[in-house]
């Protein structure tokens, strides 16, 4: 049976670790997911897949991923919402994996909201 | 929704927002029997007797943005069209207990999608929560469970993107070796 091998762990055990230590503060951006049915249904995973391994080829350790469900505007999923600490929040409607790299380099990396793309700007509310 | 797999996600969805800590995940594959089980089975707060009679009607939902709750109903109605059923055992305080049922050789039943993709995807977006996922095909067994993972990592978080990575090639090498083509 395949097991996730513990030396594979143990190596990015200790990479993170000396990482972690030449920067402090991490956690510049926060982008949440829509992971609703309907967020689901239009394609929010491979957002989020795409997502994950922008960052994970980029080697940027200050943005974190996380999910939320709905907020009620379903015919505008997959959202996400690009949260840069100290901004107001900007929520991107009717995303794919090409839209996902882009807002990802130039909103997420740069700073340069992709206009086109944008829903909404401000904090989401899912109950 | 047109993969297992994405209604795995949607299901498992559900538990996180009803504040599991464990979700089990088990798929069984069944050739001699034609069957594919999977049951989602969480620890979370579960559903008084009323609610859990409505859950597969489309238009009840405990959410108040919209008027419709369609998870449960079309993970049912995937079920059905494959010649199976789907059943939700829940009780207050004790969690649920999602199982669905199809015919494994059915023209209608949906191709499994990419499990790799569903698993990291929950673990990316719940780093507190774990998941046991379980997957068996005639006999052989994959078996991913990130308590054993975070246990091994110490204090560097499982959503760390190198991780994920790690886990989701996991995914694909184990269901590879125990027959399961993990896109379709």
């Amino acid at each position: 049976m395949a097991k996730i091998k513990i030396e594979d762990l143990k190596k990015i055990k200790d990479k993170v670790k000396a990482e972690t230590s030449l920067r402090a503060g991490d956690r510049r951006v926060k982008v949440t997911v829509h992971m609703g049915t309907c967020g689901i249904a239009s394609g929010a995973r491979e957002v989020m897949n795409a997502l994950i391994t922008e960052i994970e080829e980029s080697n940027v350790s200050d943005v974190i991923v996380t999910t939320s469900g709905c907020m009620g505007l379903c015919s505008r999923e997959p959202e996400i919402t690009v949260e840069i600490m100290e901004q107001e929040p900007i929520i991107y409607e009717y995303m794919d994996t090409n839209k996902m790299r882009q807002v990802f380099k130039r909103h997420i990396l740069n700073g340069e909201v992709q206009a086109p793309f944008v829903l909404a700007k401000g904090a989401e509310r899912t109950k | 929704m047109l993969e297992l797999s994405m209604h795995i996600l949607d299901i498992a969805e559900n538990s996180i927002r009803a504040r599991a800590k464990l979700v089990k995940i088990s798929i069984v594959e069944d050739s001699a029997k034609d069957r594919f089980s999977i049951a989602i089975i969480d620890d979370g707060e579960g559903m008084n007797r009323d609610t859990a009679n409505k859950v597969l009607d489309p238009f009840f939902t405990t959410r108040k943005v919209r008027n419709v709750g369609l998870g449960l109903p079309l993970f049912e109605h995937a079920a059905k069209t494959a010649g199976g059923h789907l059943s939700v055992k829940t009780e207050t305080g004790e969690g649920t207990h999602v199982l669905a049922q199809f015919m494994h050789s059915h023209i209608d039943r949906q191709p499994l999608g990419s499990m790799s993709e569903t698993i990291t995807v929950l673990i990316a977006g719940n780093p507190d929560i774990d998941f046991l996922y379980t997957h068996k095909n005639d006999g052989r067994i994959f078996t991913l469970d990130t308590r054993d993972i975070k246990k091994e990592l110490e204090d560097v978080p499982i959503n760390n993107t190198e991780v994920l990575k790690l886990i989701k090639e996991n995914i694909e090498e184990g269901l590879n070796e125990i027959g399961i083509k993990n896109n379709g």
